[in-house]
């Protein structure tokens, strides 16, 4: 028996596109909105004011201009290590490495800039370098998860997560020893690559240019996913590897590929973290977002346009938590539980595509 | 630890500014404006350590009349830090940020500084540089390694059998001085105490702190010291091992009901109530402020059931000894490998006590 018997027959009818579309906005916002009214309960339990508190999360992540651009700085990185787990899901691989290409590539860019600084070269040069090798290096790096997982049948999740350790380990181990700056004392970092190797904030914002940076490729990989050969080769592999194979579709090319560009993506990240926030590297690099990344791609179903909107609803709770806690006097933790909320609620809501009463009679026809 | 940019007597006159104001009472100050504080911590405010020693000095501050307190856990040394300093700024409005964790001064605090002017930004490391550095920024700190003398001078009448054993995290200068000075203390009372140290290489490290408080008390060691950011672990781990135990940063008592000797705090409300008092009359507030015992810049945790009546009074004289300004560091010294390193008696504040990078004979153990 179809859901849809048990409600009056809506006379809006969209066809099955439309319908498409409007499951696509619909369910996601009937999670939020579900996933913040079981927030306040939990509020109401710890007798906090629900009300106050999403009045802060306004003020903290939207509600000025300095707000705004404080959740856009810190969605930032997010959108590209989202992009990264987003990309290589479409063709059925579930890859846990940006944040060590976030690492590498980013330790990568400082340490190629220090001959360039030293050399006196233009910093409009040395600034892409920098860039193309924290991308070569990121996508060297995931994409031997996904040659790994190819070529040797290795489990492409465990062997990526792996390597994120190692790579981490591998940035501290270089940090601390050959790469260490003599000046850096209590905290071991490579050479300050000073203020005239900073990329800059994008003109009449205090946002750096990695939010750019991430908007651009979004819609590049979002149109390399739907509209091109590759990308539809990559989601019939995603969909089924043997009618792939069977199809003469280059399944291990395809794998390969995916994941450099997600490795990519996230060196990118890097590159930013480096040349637009610390102007050196070290251990702070490993700041996490390669694994917030992976939510935010589960939450935007893997749909690298919609990695965007998501991003920046993590860093307008990443804004906001800080005034939370001065305000409400609530821990750290506090948006934990609320990310933690969404998370599940969103997944819960999966369940219901295809399956929302109003929309139910044109898309599979009357099966009553 | 960089000490170049300190000259001893802009120390000694920071030193009299702080003693000088720590003798007012400081409820008679008068109150020209209300006043906001912002305080930043890398980790929870209830770690039992390095964290909660300045949360406890914001306790304190928090009930001064016409002084907001504003505070923020769990702030990464990224950008994270510099936006929730700015929030702090534009949102709750801080006329003072107090940046406690090493790795936020550059480039966050530095940054931030430049872009806000009227605003104040105290960071806790002796890294301000007046020559290069912004004037409305400054550095605060203590020398606790006085504070650790005291706690060798009660550890050494506590003690059996004169094997002490320190819980390192990494052999850098101020690690090295708080371990040197704690033998000092234990041989100014016992002349064959010895004290064993074993570094974890982090700052944060539980399990391997956990291993070494166990490696020590298995080596016939039967006062554990420690430096290590949050010793809440290597207190209880000697605790349950029936060992007594020296705290460190913050408040440890109640962890080793048993064992507890004393522990070296540092008193950073003194310096909180330096900058509240100039904030509130509209007087600079000053840009340097370090010391240790003789302007009241750091203490001993009240004395727990694991000090003997002997160590308590030899602890509370060594206290009036360092008020008077008793060199701890008293030639002819060798370190561990044999080498003569300090020939006469040190002021407790020279500058080539910054340079330590030698643990003094009678310590067990090696730098490196």
């Amino acid at each position: 028996m179809s859901l849809s018997t048990s409600f009056p027959r809506s006379r809006f009818r969209p066809d099955a596109r439309t319908a498409a579309i409007i499951e696509s906005i619909v369910i996601p916002l009937g999670a939020l909105i579900a996933s913040a009214l079981i927030f306040s309960l939990f509020l109401l339990v710890l007798g906090k004011d629900p009300i106050r508190f999403f009045g802060l999360v306004w003020t903290g992540g939207i509600g000025s201009a300095f707000s705004f651009q404080n959740t856009l700085q810190r969605a930032a990185p997010l959108i590209l290590t989202g992009l990264a787990f987003a990309v290589p899901a479409r063709i059925g691989m579930t890859l846990l490495g940006a944040e060590g290409a976030l690492v590498l590539g980013g330790f990568s860019s400082a340490v190629i800039a220090i001959p360039m600084v030293l050399g006196g070269w233009p910093v409009w040069i040395g600034l892409p370098v920098m860039a193309l090798a924290a991308m070569a290096v990121g996508g060297a790096w995931v994409g031997i998860a996904g040659w790994l997982r190819h070529y040797r049948g290795v489990n492409e999740t465990i062997s990526s997560l792996l390597l994120t350790y190692i790579a981490v380990a591998i940035m501290n181990f270089l940090v601390e020893g050959v790469f260490r700056d003599p000046g850096s004392t209590n905290k071991a970092s490579t050479m300050p690559l000073g203020a005239d190797w900073r990329v800059g904030d994008i003109p009449g914002t205090s946002v750096h240019w990695g939010l750019a940076a991430g908007l651009v490729l979004a819609v590049l990989l979002w149109v390399l996913m739907e509209r091109t050969t590759f990308g539809f080769a990559a989601r019939i592999a995603g969909g089924n590897l043997r009618a792939a194979q069977a199809q003469g579709l280059p399944v291990g090319k395809l794998a390969v590929a995916s994941c450099v560009i997600a490795g990519a993506c996230a060196g990118l990240a890097g590159f930013f973290e480096v040349a637009a926030v610390h102007g050196q590297a070290n251990a702070s690099l490993a700041a996490k977002y390669g694994f917030t990344g992976i939510l935010v791609a589960f939450l935007a179903r893997q749909n690298p346009m919609a990695v965007v909107p998501v991003a920046i609803l993590f860093g307008a709770l990443a804004a906001s938590g800080g005034l939370v806690q001065r305000r409400m006097d609530m821990p750290d933790a506090t948006m934990l539980v609320l990310q933690g909320i969404i998370f599940v609620t969103l997944l819960v809501s999966e369940t219901l595509y295809g399956r929302l009463p109003f929309l139910q009679a044109t898309q599979s026809g009357d099966r009553t | 630890m960089t000490m170049t940019t300190i000259s001893r007597r802009g120390l000694l006159k920071a030193g009299v500014a702080a003693a000088a104001a720590s003798a007012l009472p400081f409820s008679a100050a008068r109150a020209a404006g209300d006043i906001t504080i912002g305080a930043l911590y890398v980790g929870p405010r209830d770690d039992f350590g390095w964290n909660q020693s300045h949360a406890a000095a914001m306790d304190i501050l928090r009930g001064v009349p016409g002084v907001t307190v504003v505070e923020e856990e769990n702030v990464p040394e990224t950008d994270s830090v510099a936006k929730s300093m700015e929030s702090m700024i534009n949102l709750d409005g801080a006329n003072l940020i107090l940046a406690t964790s090493f790795g936020y001064y550059n480039p966050f605090v530095l940054d931030t500084a430049a872009k806000y002017p009227d605003v104040q930004l105290r960071h806790c490391a002796p890294l301000w540089n007046p020559e290069t550095d912004p004037k409305n920024a400054g550095s605060y700190f203590s020398y606790l390694n006085q504070a650790h003398y005291v706690n060798g001078v009660a550890a050494g009448l506590s003690s059996a059998s004169g094997k002490l054993g320190f819980v390192a995290a990494k052999p850098v200068q101020t690690v090295l001085s708080n371990c040197n000075s704690f033998l000092l203390g234990a041989r100014s009372v016992n002349p064959n105490a010895t004290v064993q140290v074993i570094f974890t290489g982090e700052w944060s490290m539980p399990v391997r702190e956990a291993e070494a408080t166990n490696a020590l008390i298995d080596a016939g060691c039967d006062v554990i010291g420690c430096h290590v950011d949050s010793p809440k672990v290597v207190i209880e781990t000697a605790e349950a091992r029936g060992a007594k135990t020296c705290g460190h940063n913050a408040d440890q008592r109640s962890l080793a009901p048993n064992g507890f000797i004393t522990g070296a705090e540092s008193k950073w409300s003194t310096t909180y109530k330096i900058y509240a008092e100039a904030l509130m009359k509209g007087e600079e507030v000053p840009n340097l402020i370090a010391g240790g015992y003789h302007n009241d810049m750091v203490m001993n945790t009240p004395f727990g059931a694991g000090a003997t009546p002997e160590a308590i009074a030899a602890a509370t004289a060594a206290i009036e000894g360092l008020k008077a300004g008793k060199p701890i560091y008293v030639g002819p010294l060798k370190d561990n490998k044999g080498n003569l390193v300090i020939e006469g008696a040190m002021d407790n504040y020279a500058p080539e006590l910054e340079k330590m990078n030698y643990l003094l004979d009678g310590v067990m153990g090696s730098t490196t």
